[in-house]
């Protein structure tokens, strides 16, 4: 029997880098192969020498059903099966599903004019194998993202892939989605079609994959057997070494009954946000919890101020403060992380440092708006110790840098406004694992000076292991607590139950 | 590339040629550039479009009889280049915020009317030049209101003032010429300083003035660092606490009170104004010299010192044509072709990754 695909020593060498060396990975028809890796170990750059996107260095070699490939663009790998659903997905939103499907070889009648029926007719039994709950004809903006997934899986069957790449896929589904999305994976598997799953999230290798191959540093590894999977050999594989202590929690557990520095209460935006109220203790470390789209993210920007709000209040430290705008929030100590970096953080174009100093230049700044250029190079200077963002200097753009490494660079800049409530919307997303490791142990820390932490995480074992309590949102509303004085302890089940609504 | 003039990058500590690497494991392919090559990289950045300048400047010299690099032919490209100068900074602080400002050539226009009627006030006449300078301001307000308050695309607001503000000049001198032959500002269009036998017209000492005070802004205040925050992604501006509208609504006013200063250049060199033909066309040069400079359309990437540079490649090309003997029409084709050549050697030279 021959693998579905055979990738054998591949290299790719980019102007002043090795992306990658000497990597393999074979792929079987009616299996699912994990494809793990931190941020940068070169998983899309494989990928995309697969799809055609880049070229591979002369020496590799490629081979599909045994044959030998020479994949000089992205046809050729159409034409031989491959199909790689990125991220980002890649559909015409004005288009129906069945135009985006038949895109690029649409079925036409005499003089061009496009057969819209026959098209429709053709997708249809592929729709009803994926069970979608869509037709062909509808348009894909009225889709949800979940939906539109659908529509691209669909895109691959139609051209016949037997190799279907995905990269993770789950990123912004919700629970059931994703359950949905894991039985259709299933089904394929079970169509003799080869998939290839990239993902950084344990619990759905674990759940699906045959057989995981790990990279790092643009280097293969190794191969793990579905038997021998296990959490501590996939991130020894990853990360190099042992991570004997992956969350920190060093900071004093009785601050769930101190001080308060920030009270919420019966904040609501008049529609998705009821009105929700919970207290902040100082020094405390307090979960968000919840599914995607509990409404975990627009009650953080109620606070901040991001979103107007239609009722409630915020106290500080004990005083009623007034929230308007984001520098409100700021000037009453209340910072907030985004979760989309780059969208909604960094200036992408700008250096690391000023990046860092750009919550503070107003306060540093002389007479006349003048920049205090020495206090700046200070504050970044000091910022790049402490936090160990890992940059030549300063001056580097701050979009030439790691995820791991863009992130402490906006915690920096949150970090020198000097907060007493920081609230962090899913501070370890995209981030690589050694790094995530970081903002742990920086999270801790900063709770040991005393200030306020809001975690909002959909990553249970994070919040599991760095909270000091845990509230479960669900459906725009506050739905439960645990940890601290609540007496339920802090476990993924305990969260869980809120969050699914499971609860008395 | 926003540090291009920030002296961090003298003083920052650099490890040139190893990336720094402190905590033991090495960084992920691609992360980040040595100080070193962010150095080399900016200092290219800033360079831009001068050697297509020195390069226009000599070949005109040598094709023009060496008339070109007299000093009194360079006296006059000064002159030339010292209204494109004004608007193009002003061009500058708007297209760094990802907007564009088509007005300006209606708002010199307007602005000019104002001061020749002032002018001829009598005892108010002394008020010209402030006149000047607020019809530009305000008009400058009401462009950035319109932007920033009630939210519209900044070239359709600023297409809309191009044209009302056109007609609005015409308007105040019932669509005749006015013509002061004792304007009292005069001095700023015709004289100069005399220095080392070079006379330096005031025209160009004020178009210094502005481009170092712009720099000023731009690279020294906290507002110039704004500026390019709000230009490079607004949304993260909003929720880094800079209050966006108020950015914005500066950088128009700033524009429209440039332009009302062009008014005053322009009508100090006439002697007169009228609202038909005067700036004419001229945001399209201002928004070239901007271009030409390598300021990003998209917003939160340029400099004023290519503003400079892509002021000057317009007038030496202009007046070069003319020493060439090139006849007009032929100076509008190779005038486009030059400017879009330029850019594209540029975005040639510094690889496929910039945006424009």
């Amino acid at each position: 029997m021959t693998p579905a695909l055979e990738m054998r020593g591949i290299s790719k060498t980019f102007p002043g880098v090795r992306a990658l060396v000497d990597v393999q990975l074979q792929a079987w028809g009616g299996e699912v192969l994990a494809l793990m890796g931190e941020n940068g170990a070169g998983k899309s750059t494989l990928m995309k020498i697969l799809s055609g996107a880049y070229q591979a260095d002369p020496g590799g070699e490629i081979r599909v059903e045994g044959q030998r490939l020479d994949i000089t663009g992205p046809q050729v790998a159409k034409a031989a099966g491959i199909a790689i659903i990125y991220q980002e997905l890649a559909l015409a939103p004005n288009l129906t599903v069945a135009e985006n499907i038949h895109l690029g070889s649409e079925l036409t009648r005499a003089g061009g004019r496009l057969d819209r029926r026959a098209m429709n007719e053709a997708v249809r039994p592929l729709l009803a194998r994926l069970g979608t709950p869509f037709g062909p004809e509808t348009l894909v903006n009225t889709l949800s993202i979940a939906e539109q997934q659908l529509v691209e899986i669909a895109r691959a069957l139609h051209r016949q892939s037997r190799i279907l790449v995905l990269d993770e896929p789950t990123t912004a589904l919700s629970a059931r989605e994703t359950e949905r999305l894991f039985a259709l994976i299933r089904q394929l598997r079970t169509e003799g079609i080869a998939l290839i799953y990239i993902s950084h999230r344990m619990a759905e290798v674990y759940e699906l994959a045959d057989r995981v191959t790990v990279l790092r540093d643009g280097s293969y590894v190794g191969t793990l057997d579905r038997d021998a999977l296990s959490a501590e050999a996939i991130v020894r594989m990853m990360v190099g070494r042992d991570l004997s202590s992956f969350y920190t929690k060093t900071h004093d557990p009785d601050a769930v009954r101190g001080d308060v520095v920030m009270e919420v209460e019966n904040l609501t935006d008049g529609g998705r946000i009821r009105p929700c109220s919970f207290t902040l203790h100082k020094g405390e470390v307090l979960g968000v919890a919840g599914l995607v789209g509990a409404g975990r993210t627009e009650l953080a920007r109620l606070i901040y101020g991001a979103d107007r709000k239609a009722g409630g209040s915020v106290r500080v430290e004990g005083t009623p403060v007034s929230i308007n705008r984001p520098k409100d929030a700021l000037d009453h100590g209340i910072a907030y992380l985004t979760e989309d970096r780059k969208g909604l953080g960094l200036f992408l174009d700008m250096s690391c440092g000023t990046n860092i100093n750009m919550g503070v230049i107003g306060r540093d700044a002389g007479a006349g708006g003048r920049l205090n250029l020495s206090r700046a190079r200070e504050r970044a200077t000091r910022a790049f110790q402490s936090l160990r963002v890992r940059a030549a200097s300063p001056i580097v753009q701050v979009g030439s840098l790691s995820g791991g490494n863009q992130q402490k660079v906006l915690l920096a800049r949150l970090l020198e406004t000097g907060p007493k409530v920081l609230i962090l919307d899913e501070p370890t997303r995209g981030v690589d694992i050694g790094a995530k490791s970081e903002i742990y142990r920086i999270i801790d820390e900063l709770a040991r000076k005393g200030l306020g932490v809001l975690v909002i995480s959909s990553d249970l074992p994070e919040i599991v292991g760095i909270c000091d309590r845990v509230i479960v949102m669900r459906e725009g509303h506050i739905a439960g607590e645990v940890g601290g004085t609540t007496g339920t302890p802090i476990n993924q089940q305990n969260v869980m139950i809120h969050a699914a609504g499971m609860a008395a | 590339m926003s540090d291009a003039t920030n002296p961090t990058s003298a003083t920052a500590p650099s490890s040139p040629g190893t990336s720094a690497n402190t905590a033991g494991t090495p960084p992920p392919a691609g992360a980040g550039l040595s100080a070193r090559q962010v150095q080399i990289r900016s200092l290219v950045q800033a360079a831009g479009m001068l050697p297509v300048l020195i390069l226009l400047a000599i070949g005109f010299h040598v094709l023009g009889g060496h008339r070109f690099l007299s000093a009194q032919n360079l006296s006059i490209v000064a002159q030339q280049a010292s209204i494109n100068c004004v608007l193009g900074a002003g061009m500058t602080f708007v297209i760094l915020t990802g907007g564009i400002d088509l007005s300006v050539g209606s708002i010199l226009a307007a602005s000019a009317m104002g001061a020749l009627i002032v002018s001829l006030m009598g005892g108010l006449s002394w008020l010209a030049i402030p006149a000047c300078l607020a019809v530009g301001l305000l008009i400058g307000l009401v462009n950035g209101s319109l932007v920033a308050f009630v939210k519209l695309p900044p070239f359709i607001v600023t297409l809309g003032t191009l044209t009302a503000v056109r007609g609005l000049a015409r308007l105040m001198g019932a669509d005749n010429t006015v013509f002061n032959p004792q304007l009292s500002y005069a001095w700023i269009g015709n004289d100069g300083i005399n220095l080392l036998g070079f006379t330096i017209p005031w025209l160009a000492i004020i178009a210094i003035a502005v481009i170092v005070a712009s720099w000023y802004v731009l690279r020294r205040t906290v507002l110039g660092v704004r500026i390019y925050a709000v230009g490079g992604n607004p949304a993260a501006a909003r929720l880094s606490g800079i209050n966006v509208p108020v950015v914005l609504m500066f950088v128009y006013a700033l524009s429209g009170l440039l332009a009302g200063l062009g008014g005053v250049m322009s009508s100090a060199r006439l002697y007169a104004a009228n609202g038909l033909q005067l700036g004419q066309s001229y945001e399209l040069d201002a928004i070239a010299a901007v271009i030409l400079g390598g300021t990003s359309f998209v917003g939160g990437i340029g400099s004023i010192w290519g503003t400079l540079i892509g002021a000057l490649i317009i007038a030496v090309l202009s007046n070069g044509l003319i020493l060439v003997g090139v006849s007009d029409i032929w100076q509008f084709i190779v005038k486009g072709l030059v400017i879009i050549g330029a850019v594209a050697l540029d975005r040639f030279r510094q690889g496929s990754g910039t945006r424009t």
